[in-house]
This record gives structure tokens, sequence and C-alpha cells, in this order.
């Protein structure tokens, strides 16, 4: 066997197995009420071989519930991005525009979905919408800011071009500021994408939408725990999803 | 009065520790259809006479005036051959001159458009790569974009900031080529910043030396006496070519011995 072969293949597997191991060991000594693998298999095995069977609210296969998340996310993430986007040329176009909402951006980001949920839910009185104005709002400071980024270290060499064409304003944005601060704005996408994918299980935990949060939730209140697991590992394999669909296309906008 | 008039021109980089004092009353004049060359040591200001000259910078002292008319802003009507190309990664070859060919005909017909621009792109032989984009072309076929957009502009005073000293020899002595029978063809008038000497007296009229900085000026101009049309073979042993590099070299090297 090739060592590329080892690398790709056999170590990843090792590396699970010792993961499963350790999980074996943890549940049988330290935590006994932490279902081993084999028990969370057995538990959960309805819920991932029939991922689409739906029994009640928040009985669901495992991907009716992902793609709950889904769609609330894809709502999340697309606010975020029609907000953040302009947000982001504004903030790296003006300096004025700069010097009076940069200090709010810096203050408004580090604040934690857990805290905005409820204003959200006394905003909209109804779960969904602060759901979606949560992920929104957390997930949209990457896009500002490396959008902002991006259109400051804009090449004066191509500026130039534009200046010696004497491009109007709108032909300046279109034809020179926006694609060459496009790959910085993907990356920025990419990265809200993933904000936005870790603030849904916070906003279904705490307004017990049916999801893959709200699903952690309930299972955790009515102590089926194997099915937190099995919650998590789907959050996980899901997450990795979204983030190497991102990559592709921020690989796309990078080479063309 | 001269086509394009320089006078006492002068640049000072402030920054918060230091000034530098790069350009120190730099006086030029070039009439209608001339092609003129400024030679120099590297880092003796000829980029930020080049900028100057473009508007895309501030002076600080002195004058510019093309046509009449005082320089205070950049314009297509005084084109630039970046020595980087500056050509826009994200264009094809055909849209890097297409967008300087829509922005100085405004209101010609697309049809027209098209037809200019491919004539532009054929000028400098890249019309089998017409539809690829920069980072697929070799940096010759890359410069030859860029003084197709130069010349796609055109301008009342193309400008050209060392634009083959990115390429390698070989190359370099094609472009030379083709910029001369570019030239032959259009006769612009052109003002080309080179660190070659030779360079300078193949495809120039006339040549001003620059005293390296701080504070640089340019000699008196040197008339490269030189018949046109010009081939490169057999130029260099012809007495006017030979008598034109001395006068060069001389003042550049008395200039830098002075300081």
């Amino acid at each position: 066997m090739t060592t590329a072969r080892l690398q790709k293949f056999v170590l990843p597997l090792l590396g699970l197995i010792g993961v499963l191991v350790v999980w074996t060991a943890l549940s049988q000594t330290v935590a006994p009420d932490l279902p081993s693998p084999a028990k969370t298999w057995n538990e959960s095995r309805r819920y991932v071989l029939e991922p689409f069977f739906k029994d009640g609210e928040m009985n669901q296969g495992i991907l009716r519930l992902a793609f709950y998340s889904l769609v609330r996310v894809a709502k999340g993430f697309l606010l975020a991005l029609a907000i953040g986007t302009p947000l982001g040329f504004l903030l790296g176009l003006s300096r004025p525009f700069h010097a009076a909402f940069d200090p709010i951006v810096q203050f408004l980001r580090p604040i934690s979905p857990l805290a905005w949920l409820p204003l959200g839910l006394v905003i909209f009185q109804k779960s969904e919408p602060a759901a979606v104005f949560t992920i929104a709002l957390c997930a949209m400071w990457p896009t500002v800011i490396n959008t902002a980024v991006g259109v400051r270290s804009i090449s004066q060499d191509y500026l130039n071009v534009g200046r010696v064409l004497k491009l109007s304003r709108a032909k300046m944005l279109a034809k020179i500021i926006v694609p060459a601060t496009l790959p910085y704005v993907f990356t920025g996408y990419r990265l809200s994408l993933g904000l936005a994918w870790l603030v849904i299980v916070a906003a279904e935990m705490l307004t017990g939408t049916p999801g893959v949060g709200g699903f952690l939730w309930q299972e955790y209140n009515s102590l089926v725990y194997s099915h937190i697991i099995l919650s998590v590992a789907t959050i996980g394999a899901v997450g990795l999803l979204l983030d190497r669909l991102m990559g592709l296309v921020e690989a796309r906008v990078k080479s063309s | 009065m001269p086509y394009l008039e320089v006078r006492e021109l002068e640049k000072t980089y402030v920054t918060p520790r230091d000034a530098t004092h790069v350009l120190g009353g730099v006086n030029l004049a070039i009439e209608e259809r001339e092609f003129v060359a400024v030679v120099g040591y590297s880092g003796s200001g000829k980029t930020t006479l080049v900028s100057l000259i473009a508007g895309l910078i501030p002076s600080d002292a002195g004058e510019i005036v093309l046509d009449g008319a005082p320089v205070t802003e950049p314009g297509p009507e005084r084109g630039i051959v970046f020595q980087q190309y500056s050509l826009l990664p994200w264009m094809t070859v055909y849209e890097n001159v297409a967008l300087a060919v829509d922005a100085v005909n405004p209101g010609l017909p697309g049809a027209d458009r098209r037809r200019l621009t491919e004539e532009f792109i054929a000028l400098v032989n890249l019309t089998p790569a017409a539809w690829k984009r920069p980072r697929q072309l070799s940096g010759g076929m890359r410069q030859r974009v860029a003084v197709a957009r130069g010349f796609a502009m055109r301008p009342k005073l193309l400008l050209m900031d060392e634009p083959f000293s990115a390429v390698d020899a070989l190359t370099r002595t094609t472009l030379q080529d083709e910029l001369l029978r570019i030239w032959n063809e259009h006769r612009s008038t052109v003002i080309l910043i080179t660190n070659d000497v030779d360079e300078a007296i193949l495809l120039a009229d006339r040549i001003y030396p620059m005293t390296p900085g701080p504070g640089a000026v340019l000699g008196p101009a040197i008339e490269v006496g030189l018949p046109r049309p010009r081939r490169r073979r057999h130029m260099s042993l012809e007495p006017a070519y030979q008598k034109a590099r001395q006068a060069i070299v001389e003042f550049l090297r008395a200039a830098r011995t002075n300081r």
C-alpha cells in the first residue's frame, strides 16, 4: 500500500477508531449515563436508516430534521448576505461611513446568539422570525468585515486604470471594485455560513422549533441521551458538508 | 508653445517620519507626434514623473500643460502603459481592451466599438488569445495587451513607464520592434520612460537623460539623428547612434559622480 493511501484512508480510520474506543471507555467508567457507541447506534438506527419518517412534530427522521434546520439557516444566511454585503462595501468605500459605523460593528460583533434571541422574540413575538433574525445578526459579521477589508485592499494599480479611463462611479464599481473584492466577499460568505450553522442549534434550543437543535434539546429533556449524540454527529456532518460546498464555490470565484 | 510642456515640476513625498525630495524642477517640452524618451537610473524618480503627467498624483510646484490645457486630474487623453501591466485579471484580453475603447468612445455604436477593440488586439498580434485571461498569458503577451489598451485610449499623449522592463531580453527585443512598427502606423505623441539607453535610441526622436535623485532634474535633450522608419539591424554601427549613446552615457555618468 502506498503512503498516500495510508495517509488518506487508513490514518483517518484509525483516528475514528481511537475516538470510539475513548467514547466506550468513558461510558463504561466515569460517565455511566453516556450511551456507548453501540447503544447510540441501536437507539438511533431508525432515525438514520429511515431519515425522512415523520411520527410527530419532534419525532422525525434525522435528515428531515436537518432539512428544517437547513431551511432556517438558509433564510438567516441569505438575510445576513443581503445586509452584510452592501454594508461591507459601504464601510470599505466611504471613510465617513466607516468612521460612523465601524465602532458599532466592532461593538455588535462579539455578541452571542444567546443574547440576541430573546430580543428577537420580543421584537417579532414569534419563534421562527426570531430565530432567523438571530442567525442573520450573528452570521453577517464575517461578510461585513471581509468585504470591507477586500475593498480597502484593492491594488492601487487597478484603481489607477479606472481613474485614467475616467470611469463613472457605477462603472468603477461594476468593472473594478466589485470583481476585485469578490474573492474576499466569498471568504466572508463561507465564514458566515459556518457561523449561521453554529447559531442554529442555540436558536432552536431556545425556541423549541423542530430541527436538529430543537430535537437535541427535547431528547435531553426526555432523557434519551443517545439522540443527543445522534444530533451532535448530524450537526457536525452537515456543518462539514456546508463548509466544503462553500469552499468549492469560493475556489471557483477565486480562480475565475 | 509646445504640445506638452512641463515647467519646473517638483515633487516631495512626505511621510510622518521624513520627506523625500524626488523631483527638483523638471522641464520638458514635446511637439505633437514626437516620440520622446526619458532615460535614467532606477529609483531616480521616473515613475513619479509619469504619475504626475498622468495626473494620478498632485505636484508640489510647477505646471504641466497639454495642448493648451493644464493637467489637474487623470484622463484618457493621457493614456498610460503601466510598468506592471495593470491588466484587470478578471477580464479577458478582449474585455481589458474593450474597457478602454468603450470609455473613450461612449457615443459609438456597439458594433463599431467591437470592431475597434478587435483592431487594437490585432495591432499587437493577440487575436488568437483574445478570449484568454491575463493569468494564462506570458509576460510579453500581457505587456502587449497593455500596449494595445494604451493605444486604444486614442490618447493625445501616451505615457509608457518602463513598459518592457519586466520581460526577458529576447521578448523585449520583439516588443520594441513591434512598438516601432505600431508607432510608425499611428504616429502618436509618446513619452517612454526607460533605463535602457539602447531602447531609448531605437525608439525615440529625442532623449532626456534624468539625473539620479533626490531632487532629480532632466538634462538637455539629446537628438537622435537616425532616419525613420528605423530598423534594428546595423543600427548600432551608425555614427548617429553612437553619438547619441555616448552623449547619454556621459551625461548620466557625470550626473552620478557629481552628486
